[in-house]
């Protein structure tokens, strides 16, 4: 491996694998006697983002709150294999849960702002995790959250304002940036969109888009479209299994399983 | 064709016309350079014209079909075989409808040549180039009406055959306009009947070509070894 790579860079061809950020083997997950994830492995690279897609009840979503170790507040839920964030086992029982929320933040399918400012809601991850030292460096934060976001110049001269008083459009937005706010290297999405109209969905699709440079995002779409439009790698999940992931636009235009194309193009299967 | 069933009947509907469309074309089509060769092999000008009329028929189809298509993918959204199939119906469609152009343009020849003689043996040439692109013709639709890529693909590299065809009959056409400039107008017209027979083989090479991106999702990959070397031929050259 080490000399493959000393070779490559010596022909000067070094095309560079991306780096595996997150990644998943053999994962588990069981309600009880049900199990409702089977052995499920997943690399998701850098700075990419990739689309879980699949029925209703497939597992897409019980998979996604693995990787931040959402199922633990779930009774009854037990989580079997391996998910590393950088090679760092996530389910270490010395790992500070609380920590490894806000290096691997959520965004759900419903807006849930806190019912405080919007300042207060960017503000309030990075003051419960000590990243700001003075009132200037949180304002900084809280501007520069808001910035990615893509919600600074709607928001900038009300940020006193109820952060449940923006439509459902900027509300998510404001969530996302109140993710970004305590510095994750990756961003969970549950059906972030669903319950916008499609201006604020392209509004949000362009945000993913531009986050991309610095984030690894996982998304949990319904919408076909939607994994099309703004994912490199697809996921396609059936009955608690991985049925085939790979390049997005392979997945779309050419699916390898029958089982992935009876889904996406509304076959009876 | 062991695909299952849209959940959307309407959708299912749609696209099975698609190909019924194309099935109707590519039988206008075939018909269209049978009635062609015929009015050009027994000087018959009332086959030329019914010919000639009847490619209006397969440049509605095409126009219909794309109408059509297109709004399928605006109002479907259609994703993996869906899109192909959309997508490769308005290829195919749009290689039919040239096919009846080309076919067409020899039915006119076969007006303009009503009245000269027939040459038995450049016309034994240009009626194994019609028997050999109606036979690409056909054998390309069937494939794509089974969705065979074996089929599609044999096609694909048959067509070398039509253009040596082709080649030697540029020869024996030239070899007969220098023989006596007499022939040099009807020559002229079957050499280009001819050119016309190859390119039908062409089209029909592309819908190949179609139909095995169709049915497997990739394209078949290596070039096909050109085969019509008369633009590098020199005329009167040793």
């Amino acid at each position: 491996m080490g000399d493959l790579l000393v070779s490559t860079q010596l022909n000067g061809l070094a095309v560079s694998a991306p780096t595996v950020r997150v990644k998943a083997v053999d994962c588990n997950v069981y309600y009880g006697e049900k199990q409702g994830l089977k052995n499920v492995s997943v690399a998701v690279p850098d700075r990419a983002v990739m689309a879980f897609i699949g029925p209703s009840g497939c597992g897409k979503s019980t998979f996604l709150r693995c990787f931040n170790r959402m199922n633990d507040t779930i009774p009854g839920c037990r989580v079997s294999g391996k998910i590393t964030l950088d090679g760092a086992d996530v389910y270490d029982p010395q790992l500070d849960v609380v920590q490894l929320r806000a290096r691997i933040g959520m965004v759900f399918q419903k807006a849930n702002p806190f019912p405080k400012s919007i300042y207060d809601n960017v503000a309030y991850g990075p003051r419960i995790h000590g990243l700001a030292a003075t009132k200037t460096d949180l304002d900084a934060i809280v501007e520069k959250s808001l910035t990615k976001a893509g919600l600074w110049d709607e928001v900038k001269d009300r940020l006193k304002g109820a952060g449940t008083g923006l439509s459902g459009g900027q509300q998510q937005r404001l969530c996302i940036a109140r993710a970004i706010a305590v510095g994750p290297e990756v961003i969970l999405m549950d059906e972030p969109c669903s319950a916008l109209d499609p201006i604020a969905t392209a509004r949000i699709e362009e945000l993913i888009d531009e986050l991309r440079a610095n984030y690894t995002i996982i998304i949990v779409t319904h919408s076909m479209q939607q994994a099309a439009r703004v994912s490199q790698r697809t996921a396609f999940f059936h009955l608690g299994s991985l049925v085939e992931e790979g390049e997005t636009q392979k997945i779309f235009m050419a699916p390898t399983d029958k089982r992935t194309q009876d889904y996406i193009t509304g076959r009876i299967g | 064709m062991a695909e299952h069933a849209h959940i959307v009947t309407s959708f299912e509907q749609e696209l099975r016309s698609l190909d019924t469309r194309i099935a109707e074309m590519g039988g206008l089509a075939e018909r269209l350079v049978d009635q062609s060769f015929e009015a050009l092999d027994k000087r018959d000008t009332k086959l030329a014209e019914i010919a000639i009329a009847s490619d209006r028929a397969i440049d509605k189809h095409e126009r219909e079909l794309e109408t059509q298509a297109i709004a399928m993918i605006g109002r479907r959204q259609p994703m993996a075989l869906d899109l192909r199939q959309i997508t490769t119906a308005m290829k195919i469609a749009g290689d039919l409808e040239r096919v009846g152009d080309l076919a067409k343009n020899i039915a006119k020849r076969a007006l303009a040549v009503s009245n000269e003689h027939r040459p038995k043996q450049l016309m034994g040439g240009i009626q194994h180039m019609t028997e050999i692109a109606q036979r690409q013709l056909k054998d390309v639709l069937d494939a794509f009406a089974m969705r065979d890529a074996a089929k599609a693909e044999a096609v694909w590299r048959n067509d070398g055959q039509i253009d040596d065809l082709y080649n030697s009959l540029f020869r024996e056409l030239l070899t007969y306009m220098m023989e006596d400039p007499r022939n040099i107008g009807l020559c002229t017209h079957l050499l280009f009947a001819a050119k016309n027979l190859e390119r039908i083989g062409d089209h029909a090479t592309n819908i190949a070509e179609t139909t095995y991106f169709l049915v497997t999702g990739t394209q078949l990959a290596e070039d096909r070894p050109k085969g019509d070397t008369t633009s590098s031929t020199a005329i009167g050259g040793k």
